[in-house]
């Protein structure tokens, strides 16, 4: 049975209608990304995955269970989310916000417990932000940010994580880090993952599995070699891109194709 | 003030231990400021009890409440009328002021940290102006009635704070939700309106025959409470909502991460927004019916002990309960002995300290805090 299964998932905002008809079944422990250009509902899509938005049609299914029909605090140890914007307005430390992602495991009024503190410890370690653990949030880095939060993700011992733009404002070598990061917990602690992702290099040399958006609609879906082809990315995206192959693994890299400067180039 | 909880806390050599470890260095700070503030709270509440037109050794104030406790029996060294003005008439002010503190403290935090805004206090959301046109149209009907040995006054300023709270909230609703901005606004927009109704009514009071002094030193705060019926029944009060509100720091904590990520972490958001309102509401009105308008209380007190402590609310809402109470018995008792024999309103008092206190935090908050 699919870890989530969207079936014929339609959502309007103000009744602006952003996707239509979609229908996915993403498996217990894949790993997919989520491409398309911007505002076709990369977020929406996850938004309806976790719970927080509410199809106008259809229904998302948790391993078999209608999202609507499980609580709030049963849904957060099952799927944790790293979202794309996050603000911290007071000063907490790293730990303090790992901690917080015992919440839905914590009772009313107990306290946080052996059992809790070992998930912590496991999940900034796993993450390698045990060294932050003192440090106040909004004084790190963006790729200690990046890795904190997936540790508060992690510590919510969740059976899917759920990111939106995990890459973004990242150098090279800490997106790699992230993705690294990302890719070890969906092999090694069996994590279903799924990602929004702009960056279509990054998409295909990590995520064994892409789902293009486009217009509403699933446009495309598959492994990265099939999906990513010039024709498909020019009709997702609206316009010309060039997609060469990789001399080393054979990965497709895609490049945007200059229209102002083409002529310079030319031999 | 000059210094930030990062500074206090010395990052730690060894990251192992430092995952390994509970954290040793911030449970000890925040025990440690309990006993500290729990010290601070007792020694006020005797020096607030000793000091008066009266002066009572302190040492006679402790035998005095040792022995009424029955704790302690004493041999009686003091003249019968101290023991009347101590238990009669200082104590139970003392208390109230205490309580009052406590009240405002708390309800600053809860407000505080669901809007994410350190400088958001139960005033700005409309709170003030339900419970000043409260008073007013108390002393109005100043009426012969009373509801738990609170006179119209306090009664009215309860019912103004708590009514002004749920329209605020009801107005502030939009599709089953209410944005955090939402109600700034709108509170904002009733408070002032609420506000300037009060104004009109003290102009037009040739007709109304208003007492006019009286309205004012309410309205600038001053503890009014005198009768140990009337400290009960705010002590039930405080003591319910300090309750409820320790029942909601984990939410509190979520909350401040955003509404959104606060249901990635499975709290029912709009459940426990609304419990948050209700219970800062509660409290804000039971501090505006023992205390009248008493401002900075809220938003001074839980400000500097975050700055001191951290933003975890399961830590920071009992040490504002004891801060709060210990800052307004203070500043009661120099409210009191300050200028006698006139008695300022401890408002005055609260905006003399707190005034500056809040614009040096609001110089250092562009660092402190983000949005």
């Amino acid at each position: 049975m699919p870890a989530i299964e969207l079936r014929e998932i339609s959502f309007a905002f103000n009744a602006r209608p952003v996707l239509n008809r979609i229908s996915l079944s993403i498996a217990a422990g894949e790993r997919a990304a989520v491409i398309g250009p911007n505002g076709v509902g990369k977020t929406t899509l996850l938004k309806l995955m976790s719970g927080v938005l509410t199809p106008t049609q259809g229904s998302v299914l948790l391993v078999g269970r209608p999202l609507a029909r499980i609580s709030r605090r049963e849904l957060a140890r099952k799927i944790a989310v790293v979202p794309q914007e996050f603000v911290v307005p007071f000063a907490f430390t790293a730990r303090e916000l790992v901690e917080l992602g015992r919440t839905p495991h914590l009772g009313l009024l107990a306290g946080v417990g052996a059992a809790d503190r070992h998930a912590v410890d496991r999940a900034m370690e796993l993450s390698d932000t045990a060294a932050l653990a003192e440090r106040i949030f909004n004084e790190l880095s963006g790729g200690e940010r990046q890795r904190l939060m997936i540790a508060m993700a992690v510590a919510q011992e969740p059976e899917i994580l759920l990111l939106d733009e995990p890459t973004q404002q990242l150098d090279i070598t800490r997106q790699a880090e992230i993705l690294d990061l990302v890719a070890g917990l969906n092999r090694h602690q069996n994590l279903t993952v799924v990602t929004a992702i702009h960056d279509l290099n990054l998409a295909a040399r990590y995520f064994e599995r892409i789902i293009v958006l486009h217009g509403g609609s699933v446009l495309a879906d598959g492994p990265p070699a099939d999906v990513l082809s010039s024709n498909l990315l020019q009709e997702a995206f609206e316009g010309p891109v060039e997609v060469l192959s990789s001399d080393t693994n054979h990965l497709p890299v895609v490049l945007p194709v200059p229209r102002m400067l083409s002529h310079e180039r030319k031999p | 003030m000059a210094f930030t909880v990062q500074e206090q806390t010395p990052r730690l050599e060894n990251p192992s231990t430092a995952s390994r470890e509970p954290r040793p260095s911030s449970e000890l700070r925040f025990r440690f400021g309990l006993c500290l503030l729990f010290g601070l709270l007792v020694l006020a509440v005797i020096l607030a009890v000793a000091i008066g037109t009266v002066d009572v050794p302190s040492r006679a104030v402790v035998s005095m409440l040792l022995n009424h406790a029955g704790i302690a029996h004493f041999p009686r060294t003091w003249p019968a009328s101290d023991e009347i003005i101590i238990l009669q008439l200082r104590l139970p002010r003392v208390l109230a002021a205490a309580l009052v503190g406590a009240a405002l403290s708390v309800a600053g935090v809860l407000f505080q940290g669901l809007l994410r805004n350190p400088l958001a206090d139960p005033y700005v959301i409309g709170t003030s102006g339900g419970a000043g046109l409260g008073a007013t149209v108390g002393v109005l009907v100043s009426a012969h009635f009373s509801i738990f040995g609170f006179g119209a006054v306090p009664a009215l300023a309860f019912l103004g704070a708590l009514g002004t709270m749920v329209l605020v909230y009801r107005l502030s609703r939009v599709a089953g939700r209410t944005p955090v901005v939402t109600l700034l606004l709108a509170g904002f927009a009733v408070s002032i309106i609420l506000g300037y109704t009060t104004s009109f009514l003290l102009i037009v009071n040739d007709r109304l025959q208003l007492d006019t002094p009286f309205i004012y030193s309410w309205l600038l705060g001053g503890i009014s409470v005198g009768r140990w019926s009337q400290v009960g029944a705010i002590a039930f009060l405080v003591a319910l909502g300090s309750g409820l509100a320790f029942a909601l720091a984990r939410s509190l904590n979520a909350l401040s991460l955003g509404e959104e990520y606060a249901q990635h972490l499975g709290i029912p958001v709009e459940l426990h927004k609304a419990a948050i309102i209700a219970v800062g509401s509660l409290l804000t009105a039971a501090a505006v019916s023992g205390g009248g308008l008493i401002g900075f209380v809220s938003l001074i007190v839980p400000h500097f002990l975050r700055l001191l402590f951290g933003p975890n609310h399961t830590r920071l809402l009992p040490l504002a309960a004891l801060g709060g109470a210990a800052f307004l018995v203070t500043a009661d008792l120099l409210a009191r002995t300050l200028m006698p024999p006139t008695e300022l309103p401890v408002g005055i008092l609260t905006a003399f300290v707190g005034g500056p206190a809040f614009l040096l935090l609001l110089r250092r908050s562009k660092r402190e805090y983000r949005f």
